[in-house]
């Protein structure tokens, strides 16, 4: 297995694809009988492909964080294959799995709970570096004022704890840490959400400034479906513990062809009152199932307005195939449709 | 702040320390503790951003808003009882009857602040105070709740002072819009017109700041520039002037501008206003400081770290 994943080396440079997901399962046990689980993840397939920025959606409780971390290697999978760069990270372990971990960094959401408050902000910065014996102690803390420089902080800030800083900085700390070890794939989730929109704004752009320097891949999670179209190449629309819908960010909001989709597009407002006055929303019934024991078929069909109820919707669950436009996938029977 | 002052519910050491505030002609700052118990609640009433942390969790959903109406005298122990469940029924709680019974952790996020609704609404006030109702839920259910207050506001004719942050949320529920900055109102008019022209350029920038769902990737967002005022340390002159893109000297030593009408219904408190900007300034604050700063440190290589392990 060792030599098989070694073999193609070489080969696997030239591969579009950076991070493949196939068939991925997460359950978590909850006890009672039967053996209850929480399916967080159940069974979803997906591509992140080098250099571009998936944006990945979806209501809180539809596994989006629980992928993230299944892709990191965070968490181990209950069933299914992670792909990172031509090697497993759901089979590796120890050493090897240090190594492909230092490609892969994770940005969280809230930059209070993420910045370990006794900390410096050059201890914070420098551990990555020191975990991964990158460079010398000279180097480190050169690196550490060149990684403040580039997230736009003061680099003689080194001495300061994150209690000194407001969320905004906060969060440029937790990028700057992110991107201590360079990094080729960064995992945002929810990275602007928790800021005030005149920061996160700012944030945004530092995100995409870095992406371009430095030929990064995002995984960008997020709820607000403006800063991810605004942001992201390709989009994956999560529900109940699958994806449901993929295409190019465009394709996506021009033409949704996921009820899901259309009912999640419809209801965001749209800063712009002439607009709203004309927008007759989507309003879906009642709110997402519980993942312990979802909706037999499609999962989305006690809420959907073109489910056909009983029938192949309640019964067959749909499969994620080509529609719409190129490069766009969706599980739904009659996708399209309404 | 400002409609906790409404309220009278400053916290300590707060004080509203001058000025009137006016509710059908009688000044709430001037109320004796009786007054003002009576007008908050049947009066004006107010909802919250975390329905969680503000319903009581060992209570029931239907004792909660029964005792918000029996507090206040204005409906007997029975009328109070059967008003619960048409309440409930009036924000679309489904089988309002047995979810009275409820305690709030049975309810889900958009079914609590239905329920927070459902109390503010329960004495009939002429003004509801909503409070970022919206910012802890998911968007489909977000959708639900605007759409929800927009039908009672037109069923009940309540007046609605929403505070948010999120602007489409103002396009879609507002009708007027003040934009506060710092302790002050620096722009207030009808929405239509401060969406289309705003004319304070902290108002411009918010606008801008935020992509929209419904237009393709433009490059960059106009970000502003650095953080909010320190409200105990506020600059002199013009509280924004030190963000501001398009700050001129008379900004930072002449006194705060008067809000000033600057259209029909609308007005604005700058010094320059927005419609007296240079299309080219507009272009060049566009591409924000922060992208300019951003740009230069880009252009140094970044240092080659990788290998050279343990050394």
């Amino acid at each position: 297995m060792q030599a098989a994943e070694r073999a193609p080396a070489t080969v696997v440079k030239a591969d579009p694809v950076l991070v493949r997901i196939e068939g991925a399962y997460k359950y978590f046990p909850i006890g009672g009988f039967g053996g209850l689980a929480v399916r967080a993840v159940d069974g979803v397939d997906l591509e992140i492909r080098r250099g571009e920025t998936l944006g990945l959606v979806g209501e809180s409780g539809c596994g989006k964080s629980t992928l993230a971390r299944l892709v990191t290697a965070l968490l181990p999978v209950t069933a299914g294959k992670i792909t990172f760069d031509g090697s497993e990270v759901s089979k590796l372990r120890g050493a090897r799995l240090r190594r492909v971990r230092r490609k892969m960094q994770i940005i969280f959401q809230d930059p209070f709970a993420s910045l370990d408050p006794r900390m410096t902000v050059g201890d914070i910065l420098q551990e990555p570096l020191d975990n991964f014996a990158i460079g010398s102690t000279r180097d480190r803390k050169r690196r550490v004022q060149e990684l403040l420089r580039l997230v736009g902080l003061n680099p003689n800030f080194t001495n300061r704890y994150p209690h000194e800083f407001s969320g905004g900085q906060r969060q440029r700390i937790g990028i700057a840490r992110a991107l201590a070890v360079n990094p080729s794939f960064i995992v945002c989730d929810e990275a602007v959400s928790a800021l005030d929109v005149s920061i996160a704004a700012q944030i945004i752009n530092l995100l995409q400034d870095l992406q371009k320097e430095f030929n990064l891949t995002y995984l960008f999670i997020a709820h607000d479906l403006a800063v991810v179209r605004h942001l992201s190449d390709r989009i994956a629309v999560m529900y109940l513990g699958k994806v449901v819908e993929t295409a190019d960010r465009n394709d996506i909001y021009d033409h949704p062809q996921h009820p899901y989709t259309k009912a999640l597009l419809s209801s965001i407002p749209v800063p712009d009152p002439a607009v709203e006055r004309e927008r007759a929303p989507i309003t879906l019934k009642g709110e997402i199932p519980s993942p312990v024991n979802p909706p037999s078929g499609c999962r989305f069909h006690p809420r959907c307005p073109i489910a056909r109820v009983p029938g192949v919707c309640s019964e067959v669950e749909p499969a994620l195939e080509p529609h719409g436009a190129a490069d766009q996938m969706a599980a739904c029977h009659f996708a399209g449709e309404a | 702040m400002t409609a906790l002052s409404i309220l009278r519910l400053v916290p300590d050491p707060g004080r509203i320390t001058s000025g009137r505030i006016l509710f059908r002609g009688r000044d709430v700052t001037k109320m004796t503790d009786d007054e003002i118990r009576d007008f908050r609640g049947n009066d004006v009433a107010m909802i919250f951003q975390d329905p969680m942390t503000s319903l009581n969790p060992v209570t029931k959903i239907g004792q909660q808003i029964e005792e918000a109406m029996t507090a206040h005298n204005r409906f007997t122990p029975q009328l109070a009882k059967t008003r619960v469940i048409e309440l409930l029924k009036r924000v679309r709680v489904p089988a309002a009857e047995s979810r009275i019974n409820d305690y709030p952790h049975q309810f889900s996020g958009g079914m609590r602040q239905r329920a927070m609704i459902a109390m503010g609404l329960s004495n009939e006030p002429a003004l509801l105070i909503a409070d970022e109702p919206t910012t802890a839920l998911d968007v489909t259910v977000q959708a639900q709740i605007i759409q929800l207050m927009k039908q009672l506001n037109r069923e009940l004719g309540t007046a609605m002072m929403l505070i948010t942050h999120n602007m489409a949320l103002v396009a879609s529920l507002c009708q007027r819009v003040v934009v506060m900055y710092a302790g002050r109102i620096v722009e207030e008019g009808p929405v239509e017109q401060i969406f289309r022209s705003p004319q304070h350029p902290y108002t411009w920038s918010l606008l801008r700041s935020v992509p929209r769902v419904d237009e393709a990737r433009k490059d960059r967002l106009v970000s502003i520039r650095g953080l909010p005022p320190d409200l105990s340390h506020s600059p002199p002159g013009c509280k924004f002037h030190p963000r501001c893109p398009f700050v001129i000297d008379r900004c930072k030593v002449e006194p705060e501008p008067q809000l000033e009408d600057v259209g029909p219904m609308q007005m604005a408190r700058c010094w320059v206003l927005m419609r007296n900007v240079k299309e080219e300034d507009i272009e060049a604050a566009k591409e924000s400081a922060l992208s300019k700063e951003a740009a230069e440190k880009l252009k140094a290589p970044p240092a080659e770290v990788d290998g050279n392990a343990g050394g």
